[in-house]
Parts: C-alpha cells; structure tokens; sequence
C-alpha cells in the first residue's frame, strides 16, 4: 500500500485526484529505516568511529555526504570524521583504512560489484554498513541498514536529488540523536555470521590476512588471530572464511559466484 | 547538550529513557521533512517551468552547435555541480553531451587556489577551456560564493550561456548582469535548498534531451 502511495505521488502529474491537498507519504516505510540508521550511526560516532563513504559509479555522492559530516551547515553542530573512498581500489583502500567500530556508506544500486563486495567484508572487519540506493533492491542481509527508493523514484534518485536527501536526512537526524546521550550507548549487538553447520553453534566472517602450513592469521570483527584452516583446504590473502571455535569451516564463496 | 539543532526539533525532549519514542519522533520528523522538499521541488520547478523550457533551448542549441557544459561550485554544490555534468555525459536515456566539472581536478584545483587565489579558481579554467558556444552552470546555496560570481563574470566575457542555481533569496547571483537564467530555491534550510536545486537541473537536462530530440525530427 506504501509503495502505491508512494508511485502515485510522484512527479508534477502525480497525485492529482480532483484536487486534494492531503500531504503525500513520501518516505513511508523508509523513514523508520532512516530513523534506524541514523541511531545506529550515531551511536557508533559517539563510540569513536569513523565513516567511510564510497560511491563506486557516483563519487561526487561519497563526497557529498562527506562534507555533511565533517564541515556541517547547521552553525554550532559538532564536526565528525567522515572521509570518502575514491580509490581506484576502494576494497583494497578499505581494507587498509577501516577499523572494527567504523561505519561504512555505500551509495550504490543492488548490482554494484564493489558494493556487494566490500559489503559482506565489512562484517570480517568488524565494521557497520549503511547501503543507500534505488531501483532493484540488494538481498536480505546485503548490508546492516538499507535504505531503498523505490520505482521511477530510485532511477533518478542519483541525478534528480533522490540520494541528496536521503543522505541529508541520515545527518540531521543522527544529530538528533546526539542531543540524547543517554541513548547513545549501544546495546549489545547482535552476533555477525552464520551457524556452523555440524553443531547448530555461530560461525563468524573472517577474512584471510595470511597463510602459512594450515595456521592461517584471519581477520574478524574480534581482530585478527590464528585459525586452523586444514579443514576446507589452501586458502589465500583476502579469502573470506566461516570461523568457528578457532577452525576454518566453510569458504565463503566469492560474491559473483551466487 | 548540544543546542545547535534543537530549535529544528521542539518536539523532542531529552529524558526519554529507551530509543522507542526518539526512533518514532526521528521517523516522524524524516517522512515530514521529506515531503517538505518534495513539495518544495514541485513548486519551484513549476513556478520557473517557462524560464526553465527557455534556458533549455538555448542550451540544447550551444550543444547542436559543438558548445560543452561547464559545471562549477562549492563544498555540497561542488559535488552536486559533478552530478548534473555526469548526468549530461552518461545520461539515463538520449544521447550523451560534453559536460564536465570545474572541481574535478585537484591538482588545478589546489595549483590555482596556491598560486592565484580560491576566488578565481574556476575563471581560470573558463579562461584555459572555454569558447563562445559554450555553457556555464554554476551552483551556490548563498548566490554568494565569490569564486562562483567571478566564472560567470568572466563567462560573460567570453560569450557563453550562463546559467545560475541559488537559494536563499538569491543573494548576488540572482541581482547578477552576467547570467541569462537564473533560478532560486526560496528556502531558508541548505539541505531543502540543494535538494530542489538538483530537482531543478535534472528538469533541466529532461528539457534539454527533448529539445535535441525536437531538432533532429525531419
């Protein structure tokens, strides 16, 4: 029903039924995800965090949302670290930048291949992922916030100002929340991963950091520590792994290959 | 306590305890800002239809005749000026169009702020690139960026099409001789004013697709 309401009060010809004025749901369902995020964001600023912002097909976007943070509009708002990502390997400049406790924004559509892929390792890193984007929407699990436009209005959300304002709104309410310290601690999260398929018990993502005869040094949200990877077999630097009680337990296959 | 945006906010008061209420007040206030802008949108472009239709002909007719888009702005106006050129180079439909932006370059970009001054940084380039079938679209939330009035200045100069996105009331840009459209998002927030203003230029680059279309028809 959202989403019908939302279609219909699109565009100058849209909504125009014999001339009611009642105020058209724009956001709908994506406010509470906005409003989700945006706790979550800062909460992990008031943690010490820092956000990474990465447009792979648009980087004036990661730029965009950059100076929001760091160089605010709104006079006597506190200045906070958020950088963009423009390497030409953002993977690999994220590997080398991000730490456990950072946020990282992705503004790009489902498809993007640098999207999907420093997604899913931000959870070896042990860092927090906010995917804003339009048009198909990216699967269950792809990122811990998403916040989708939907239909026409995620086509032209990168140009017709679609993404500026969802990112402007990710600001001003993180700001809100900053005005509320008490609600700033973050409870305690939930465990990343996926359960060890022998024993029902959690797994988590990590990423291979290196190799060396079956002890392998792999990096988790925990940090990075020996695992024993005789298990599933050779793996190499940068391979994601499931983690379970010290051992290797599945390869994690690589994100074109679902 | 931070005060600096509490006035956005009177309804939201600090002693809550548990996120349940902040999160439904922060959702609230998301859906209501957003129809703000969206309303906001509607109505400027609606209000500028006839100068945006015009200023688009003039364009599409500089780009028939081989002219290029320059784009140029500051900080959030920087980045959306990078938007509307790559818009116009790697469009959604229709043919691309030479467009690029004076912030691209950082090596220009810090060698002119470094050597010459940051007000002429982007009339230098215009200077170094530019020709008379070409246009200039430059972006200022205030209408006051010096560097911003300086390039249509010297735009002017040189005989391209000038074209100006301000908020506010307009501030210099919008009293300005040098530029042939000038369009002003009449609000008082930066983050509403940029959102129209890049609702604007994409009006614009539709109106421009369609006038190509127009010329081409036997």
């Amino acid at each position: 029903m959202d989403a019908e309401v939302r279609v219909a009060g699109r565009g100058p010809t849209g909504g125009g039924d014999a001339g009611a004025r009642a105020p058209e749901v724009v956001l709908g369902p994506l406010a509470g995800d906005l409003a989700a995020s945006a706790l979550a964001v800062a909460r992990r600023f008031a943690a010490g965090a820092t956000m990474w912002c990465c447009a792979p097909q648009w980087p004036a976007h990661a730029h965009h949302l950059a100076v929001e943070f760091v160089h605010p509009v709104v006079v006597g708002t506190r200045a906070l670290p958020a950088v963009a990502v423009d390497d030409a390997d953002p993977v690999a400049a994220l590997r080398a930048l991000a730490v456990a406790g950072d946020v990282l924004t992705l503004i790009a559509p489902a498809d993007d291949p640098v999207a999907i892929d420093t997604a899913r390792r931000a959870s070896a890193w042990g860092v927090d992922t906010v995917w804003i984007g339009g048009g198909p929407r990216p699967g269950p699990g792809a990122a811990d916030h998403v916040l989708w436009l939907d239909g026409d209005e995620g086509a032209t959300a990168p140009h017709a100002g679609g993404f500026v304002l969802l990112y402007h709104l990710l600001w001003e309410l993180a700001h809100v929340c900053f005005e509320h310290p008490g609600l700033l601690v973050a409870p305690e999260p939930a465990e990343v991963g996926t359960t060890c398929a022998t024993c029902a018990d959690e797994g988590v993502l990590g990423e291979v950091v290196a190799e060396d005869d079956g002890r392998t040094s792999v990096r988790t949200a925990d940090g990075v520590g020996d695992v024993d990877t005789t298990l599933i077999g050779p793996v190499r630097p940068h391979d994601l792994v499931l983690v379970h009680a010290g051992t290797a337990i599945a390869l994690v296959a690589e994100a074109g290959d679902r | 306590m931070t005060e600096g945006t509490d006035f956005l906010y009177p309804f939201i008061d600090a002693g809550e305890v548990g996120a349940d209420r902040l999160l439904a007040d922060l959702a609230a206030s998301a859906e209501g800002k957003a129809q703000v802008s969206r309303q906001l949108a509607l109505a400027t472009i609606e209000r500028d239809d006839a100068e945006l239709d015009g200023v688009a002909r003039a364009m599409a007719e500089r780009f028939a005749a081989g002219g290029r888009l320059f784009t140029f702005g500051n900080g959030g106006s920087a980045t959306d000026a990078a938007t509307v050129a790559s818009l116009f180079t790697r469009p959604l439909t229709g043919p691309p169009l030479p467009a690029r932006s004076l912030v691209a370059d950082q090596a220009v970009l810090t060698a002119l702020s470094n050597d010459v001054g940051f007000d002429l940084v982007f009339s230098r380039q215009l200077i170094a690139a530019a020709r008379p079938d070409d246009i200039a679209l430059g972006l200022s939330t205030s209408g006051n960026s010096d560097n911003v009035i300086l390039a249509f200045g010297e735009a002017r100069r040189r005989g391209l099409l000038t074209v100006g996105v301000a908020g506010y009331d307009g501030g210099q840009m919008a009293a300005s001789g040098d530029i042939d459209g000038c369009f002003v998002v009449r609000s008082h927030s930066t983050h509403r004013i940029q959102e129209t203003q890049a609702a604007l230029c994409f009006s614009l680059w539709q109106r421009v697709q369609t006038h190509l279309e127009g010329s081409h028809r036997p």
